[in-house]
């Protein structure tokens, strides 16, 4: 294995070192417990936003701190979920006085560690509402698992959100947006390579060099099944039948698609899959109003892609089009 | 001879040791049924635990216990975290205050550890986790007459749960997205908590 790093223990340290200097200017970098926080935090009389995760999906969640979208992050070590701590010092940090909303990707570890958090900021008096993310369509028996996974949807989630914070709608009606943005999405991913952690320094799973994996998690969590590589309209037909089917998505809906890499797919590649997506959703009589792609929920240096559809509604499109200025999403401003 | 203070340091240093010693093994279980971070989560959060032991003065056994569990809680993360924290909190609150502890307690105290895992949790028997080993050791405890009797019987009861998690398909946490695929390994946190098991009869037994 090689990587970029100093060694395998400092990996989130060092990072979050480069983020401050890269970023001081806008964000500001607790290092016990490690938290990512806009530097103007809290925004006096705003609903604030934190979510936070494992990290090796960046620029998910750290990526994201700024006006317009999170007003804070809680990076975990390398695909483990951050400390109850950090979503303490975090939901602190980021109170306005119009209370925090949390928003988790459903995994065991992420789902209890903010519950904890719950537990142990009862008394503070800061009011909080929890957003879970559970888009991923490739679980198919999720009452014999810990249910559906928290992936692409959870960016949308927080772009969409952020936009109404900042338009000053209150607590409820910020998470109530969030569920819904949620309800109306369905993801499923796919594999080309596995990914390494730092910490293992082996390939999360093995995959022959001609096969692919049908929805993939994004810590290497097996999917559907695996197949013969095929072309590139094959594999986005293999993702989107499934997501079409769920929702179900049917003709004359407005949708936002979105195409995200893994980390380690060029991005020429997303514009292939994204093509092959635009003409799927055509076919369907779907509308694409928005649109997004690039890595935004990575793998490490997992290549393959997932795509995510949200159904999209006016007060959706109205936030997701509000001005955002993060490190890596930025618009309207 | 009941459980005194250094008798509950010594259980945890060994403990800390085993999580060292065996790092590469819980990383290699759960490579294979998870995402391959248990050994090394375990050994930061066990390593934090020692520090934190050593920095202050501990009172008694449930003192011990609360610091290690107030390090895990704050520097495991993943589902081990909260875990193994609310099992050695609910230990710790059941002993508070007792400078030494009979068999009779000290199985009550695994008993309520056992059942924070499972409120925390929500395993249940043949999940494929850590409640796979925990649950016949908290019983052989709680049938045994001695305290050194009990714990040599619960090292075993683990062992015998967590080899018994091989052949399960898990139904909790990231392993459980594997289905069918996740039967014929051992499971990571079964594997770790027959090692608390066995640190507990090595400091603890006469």
């Amino acid at each position: 294995m090689k990587k970029l790093i100093n060694s395998p223990d400092t990996v989130l340290q060092d990072a979050l070192h480069g983020v401050e200097a890269a970023y001081g200017d806008r964000v500001r970098v607790i290092y016990e417990p490690a938290v990512i926080v806009r530097i103007d935090a809290p925004v006096k009389g705003k609903v604030g936003l934190i979510s936070g995760g494992g990290s090796g999906h960046e620029p998910m969640h750290g990526g994201f701190v700024g006006p317009g979208m999170l007003d804070a992050a809680c990076p975990g070590e390398v695909f483990t979920s951050p400390t109850p701590d950090q979503m303490l010092e975090a939901t602190k940090a980021v109170d306005g006085g119009a209370g925090v909303v949390h928003i988790v990707k459903n995994y065991t570890g992420d789902v209890m560690n903010f519950d904890m958090a719950a537990d142990m900021g009862k008394g503070d008096d800061i009011e909080v509402e929890t957003v879970l993310t559970n888009d991923d369509v490739a679980v198919e028996d999720s009452l014999y698992t810990a249910g559906r996974r928290g992936v692409g949807v959870t960016v949308l989630v927080e772009k969409i959100c952020g936009g109404a914070a900042d338009d000053g709608r209150n607590l409820q009606q910020v998470a109530e947006l969030g569920r819904r943005v949620n309800a109306n999405g369905r993801s499923m991913g796919m594999a080309l390579t596995p990914c390494i952690t730092p910490a293992s320094g082996n390939p999360s799973f093995e995959l022959a060099d001609d096969e692919v994996e049908i929805g993939i998690g994004i810590h290497g969590e097996p999917g559907r099944f695996r197949e013969k590589i095929g072309p590139a309209s094959q594999i986005a037909e293999r993702l989107m039948t499934p997501i079409l089917e769920d929702l179900p998505f049917s003709s004359g809906d407005r949708v936002l698609a979105f195409v995200n890499g893994m980390g380690g797919t060029p991005l020429i590649e997303l514009f292939v899959m994204y093509n092959e997506v635009a003409k799927i959703a055509g076919q369907r009589g779907l509308t694409i109003e928005r649109n997004l792609i690039g890595n935004y929920i990575t793998s490490l240096e997992m290549q393959g892609c997932s795509i995510t559809l949200v159904k999209l509604d006016d007060e959706m499109v109205r936030y997701w089009d509000a001005p955002v200025n993060t490190p890596a999403l930025r618009w309207g401003v | 001879m009941p459980i005194t203070r250094d008798g509950a340091l010594d259980w945890m240093n060994r403990f800390a040791g085993e999580m060292s010693e065996h790092r590469q093994e819980l990383v290699a279980l759960d490579t294979a049924i998870g995402d391959g971070d248990h050994g090394t989560n375990m050994n930061r959060g066990m390593t934090k635990a020692l520090e934190k032991l050593d920095a202050s003065p501990q009172d008694d056994p449930g003192a011990v216990l609360k610091t290690v569990a107030m390090a895990l809680v704050s520097s495991v993360g993943g589902a081990a975290g909260p875990l193994y924290g609310t099992l050695f909190l609910q230990m710790g609150n059941a002993l508070a205050g007792q400078s030494e502890v009979d068999l009779p307690a000290y199985a009550a105290a695994w008993r309520k550890g056992l059942e924070g895992v499972q409120a925390r949790g929500k395993a249940q028997p043949q999940d494929k986790t850590m409640v796979d080993a925990l649950i016949p050791a908290v019983e052989a405890l709680e049938a045994a007459s001695d305290l050194d009797g009990g714990l040599r019987a619960a090292v075993q009861a683990a062992e015998e749960g967590m080899k018994a998690t091989t052949p399960l398909v898990a139904r909790k946490g990231r392993a459980s997205y594997l289905g069918e695929r996740s039967a014929g390994h051992q499971d990571p946190g079964a594997t770790s908590t027959y090692y608390l098991f066995k640190s507990a009869a090595e400091a603890l037994a006469g």
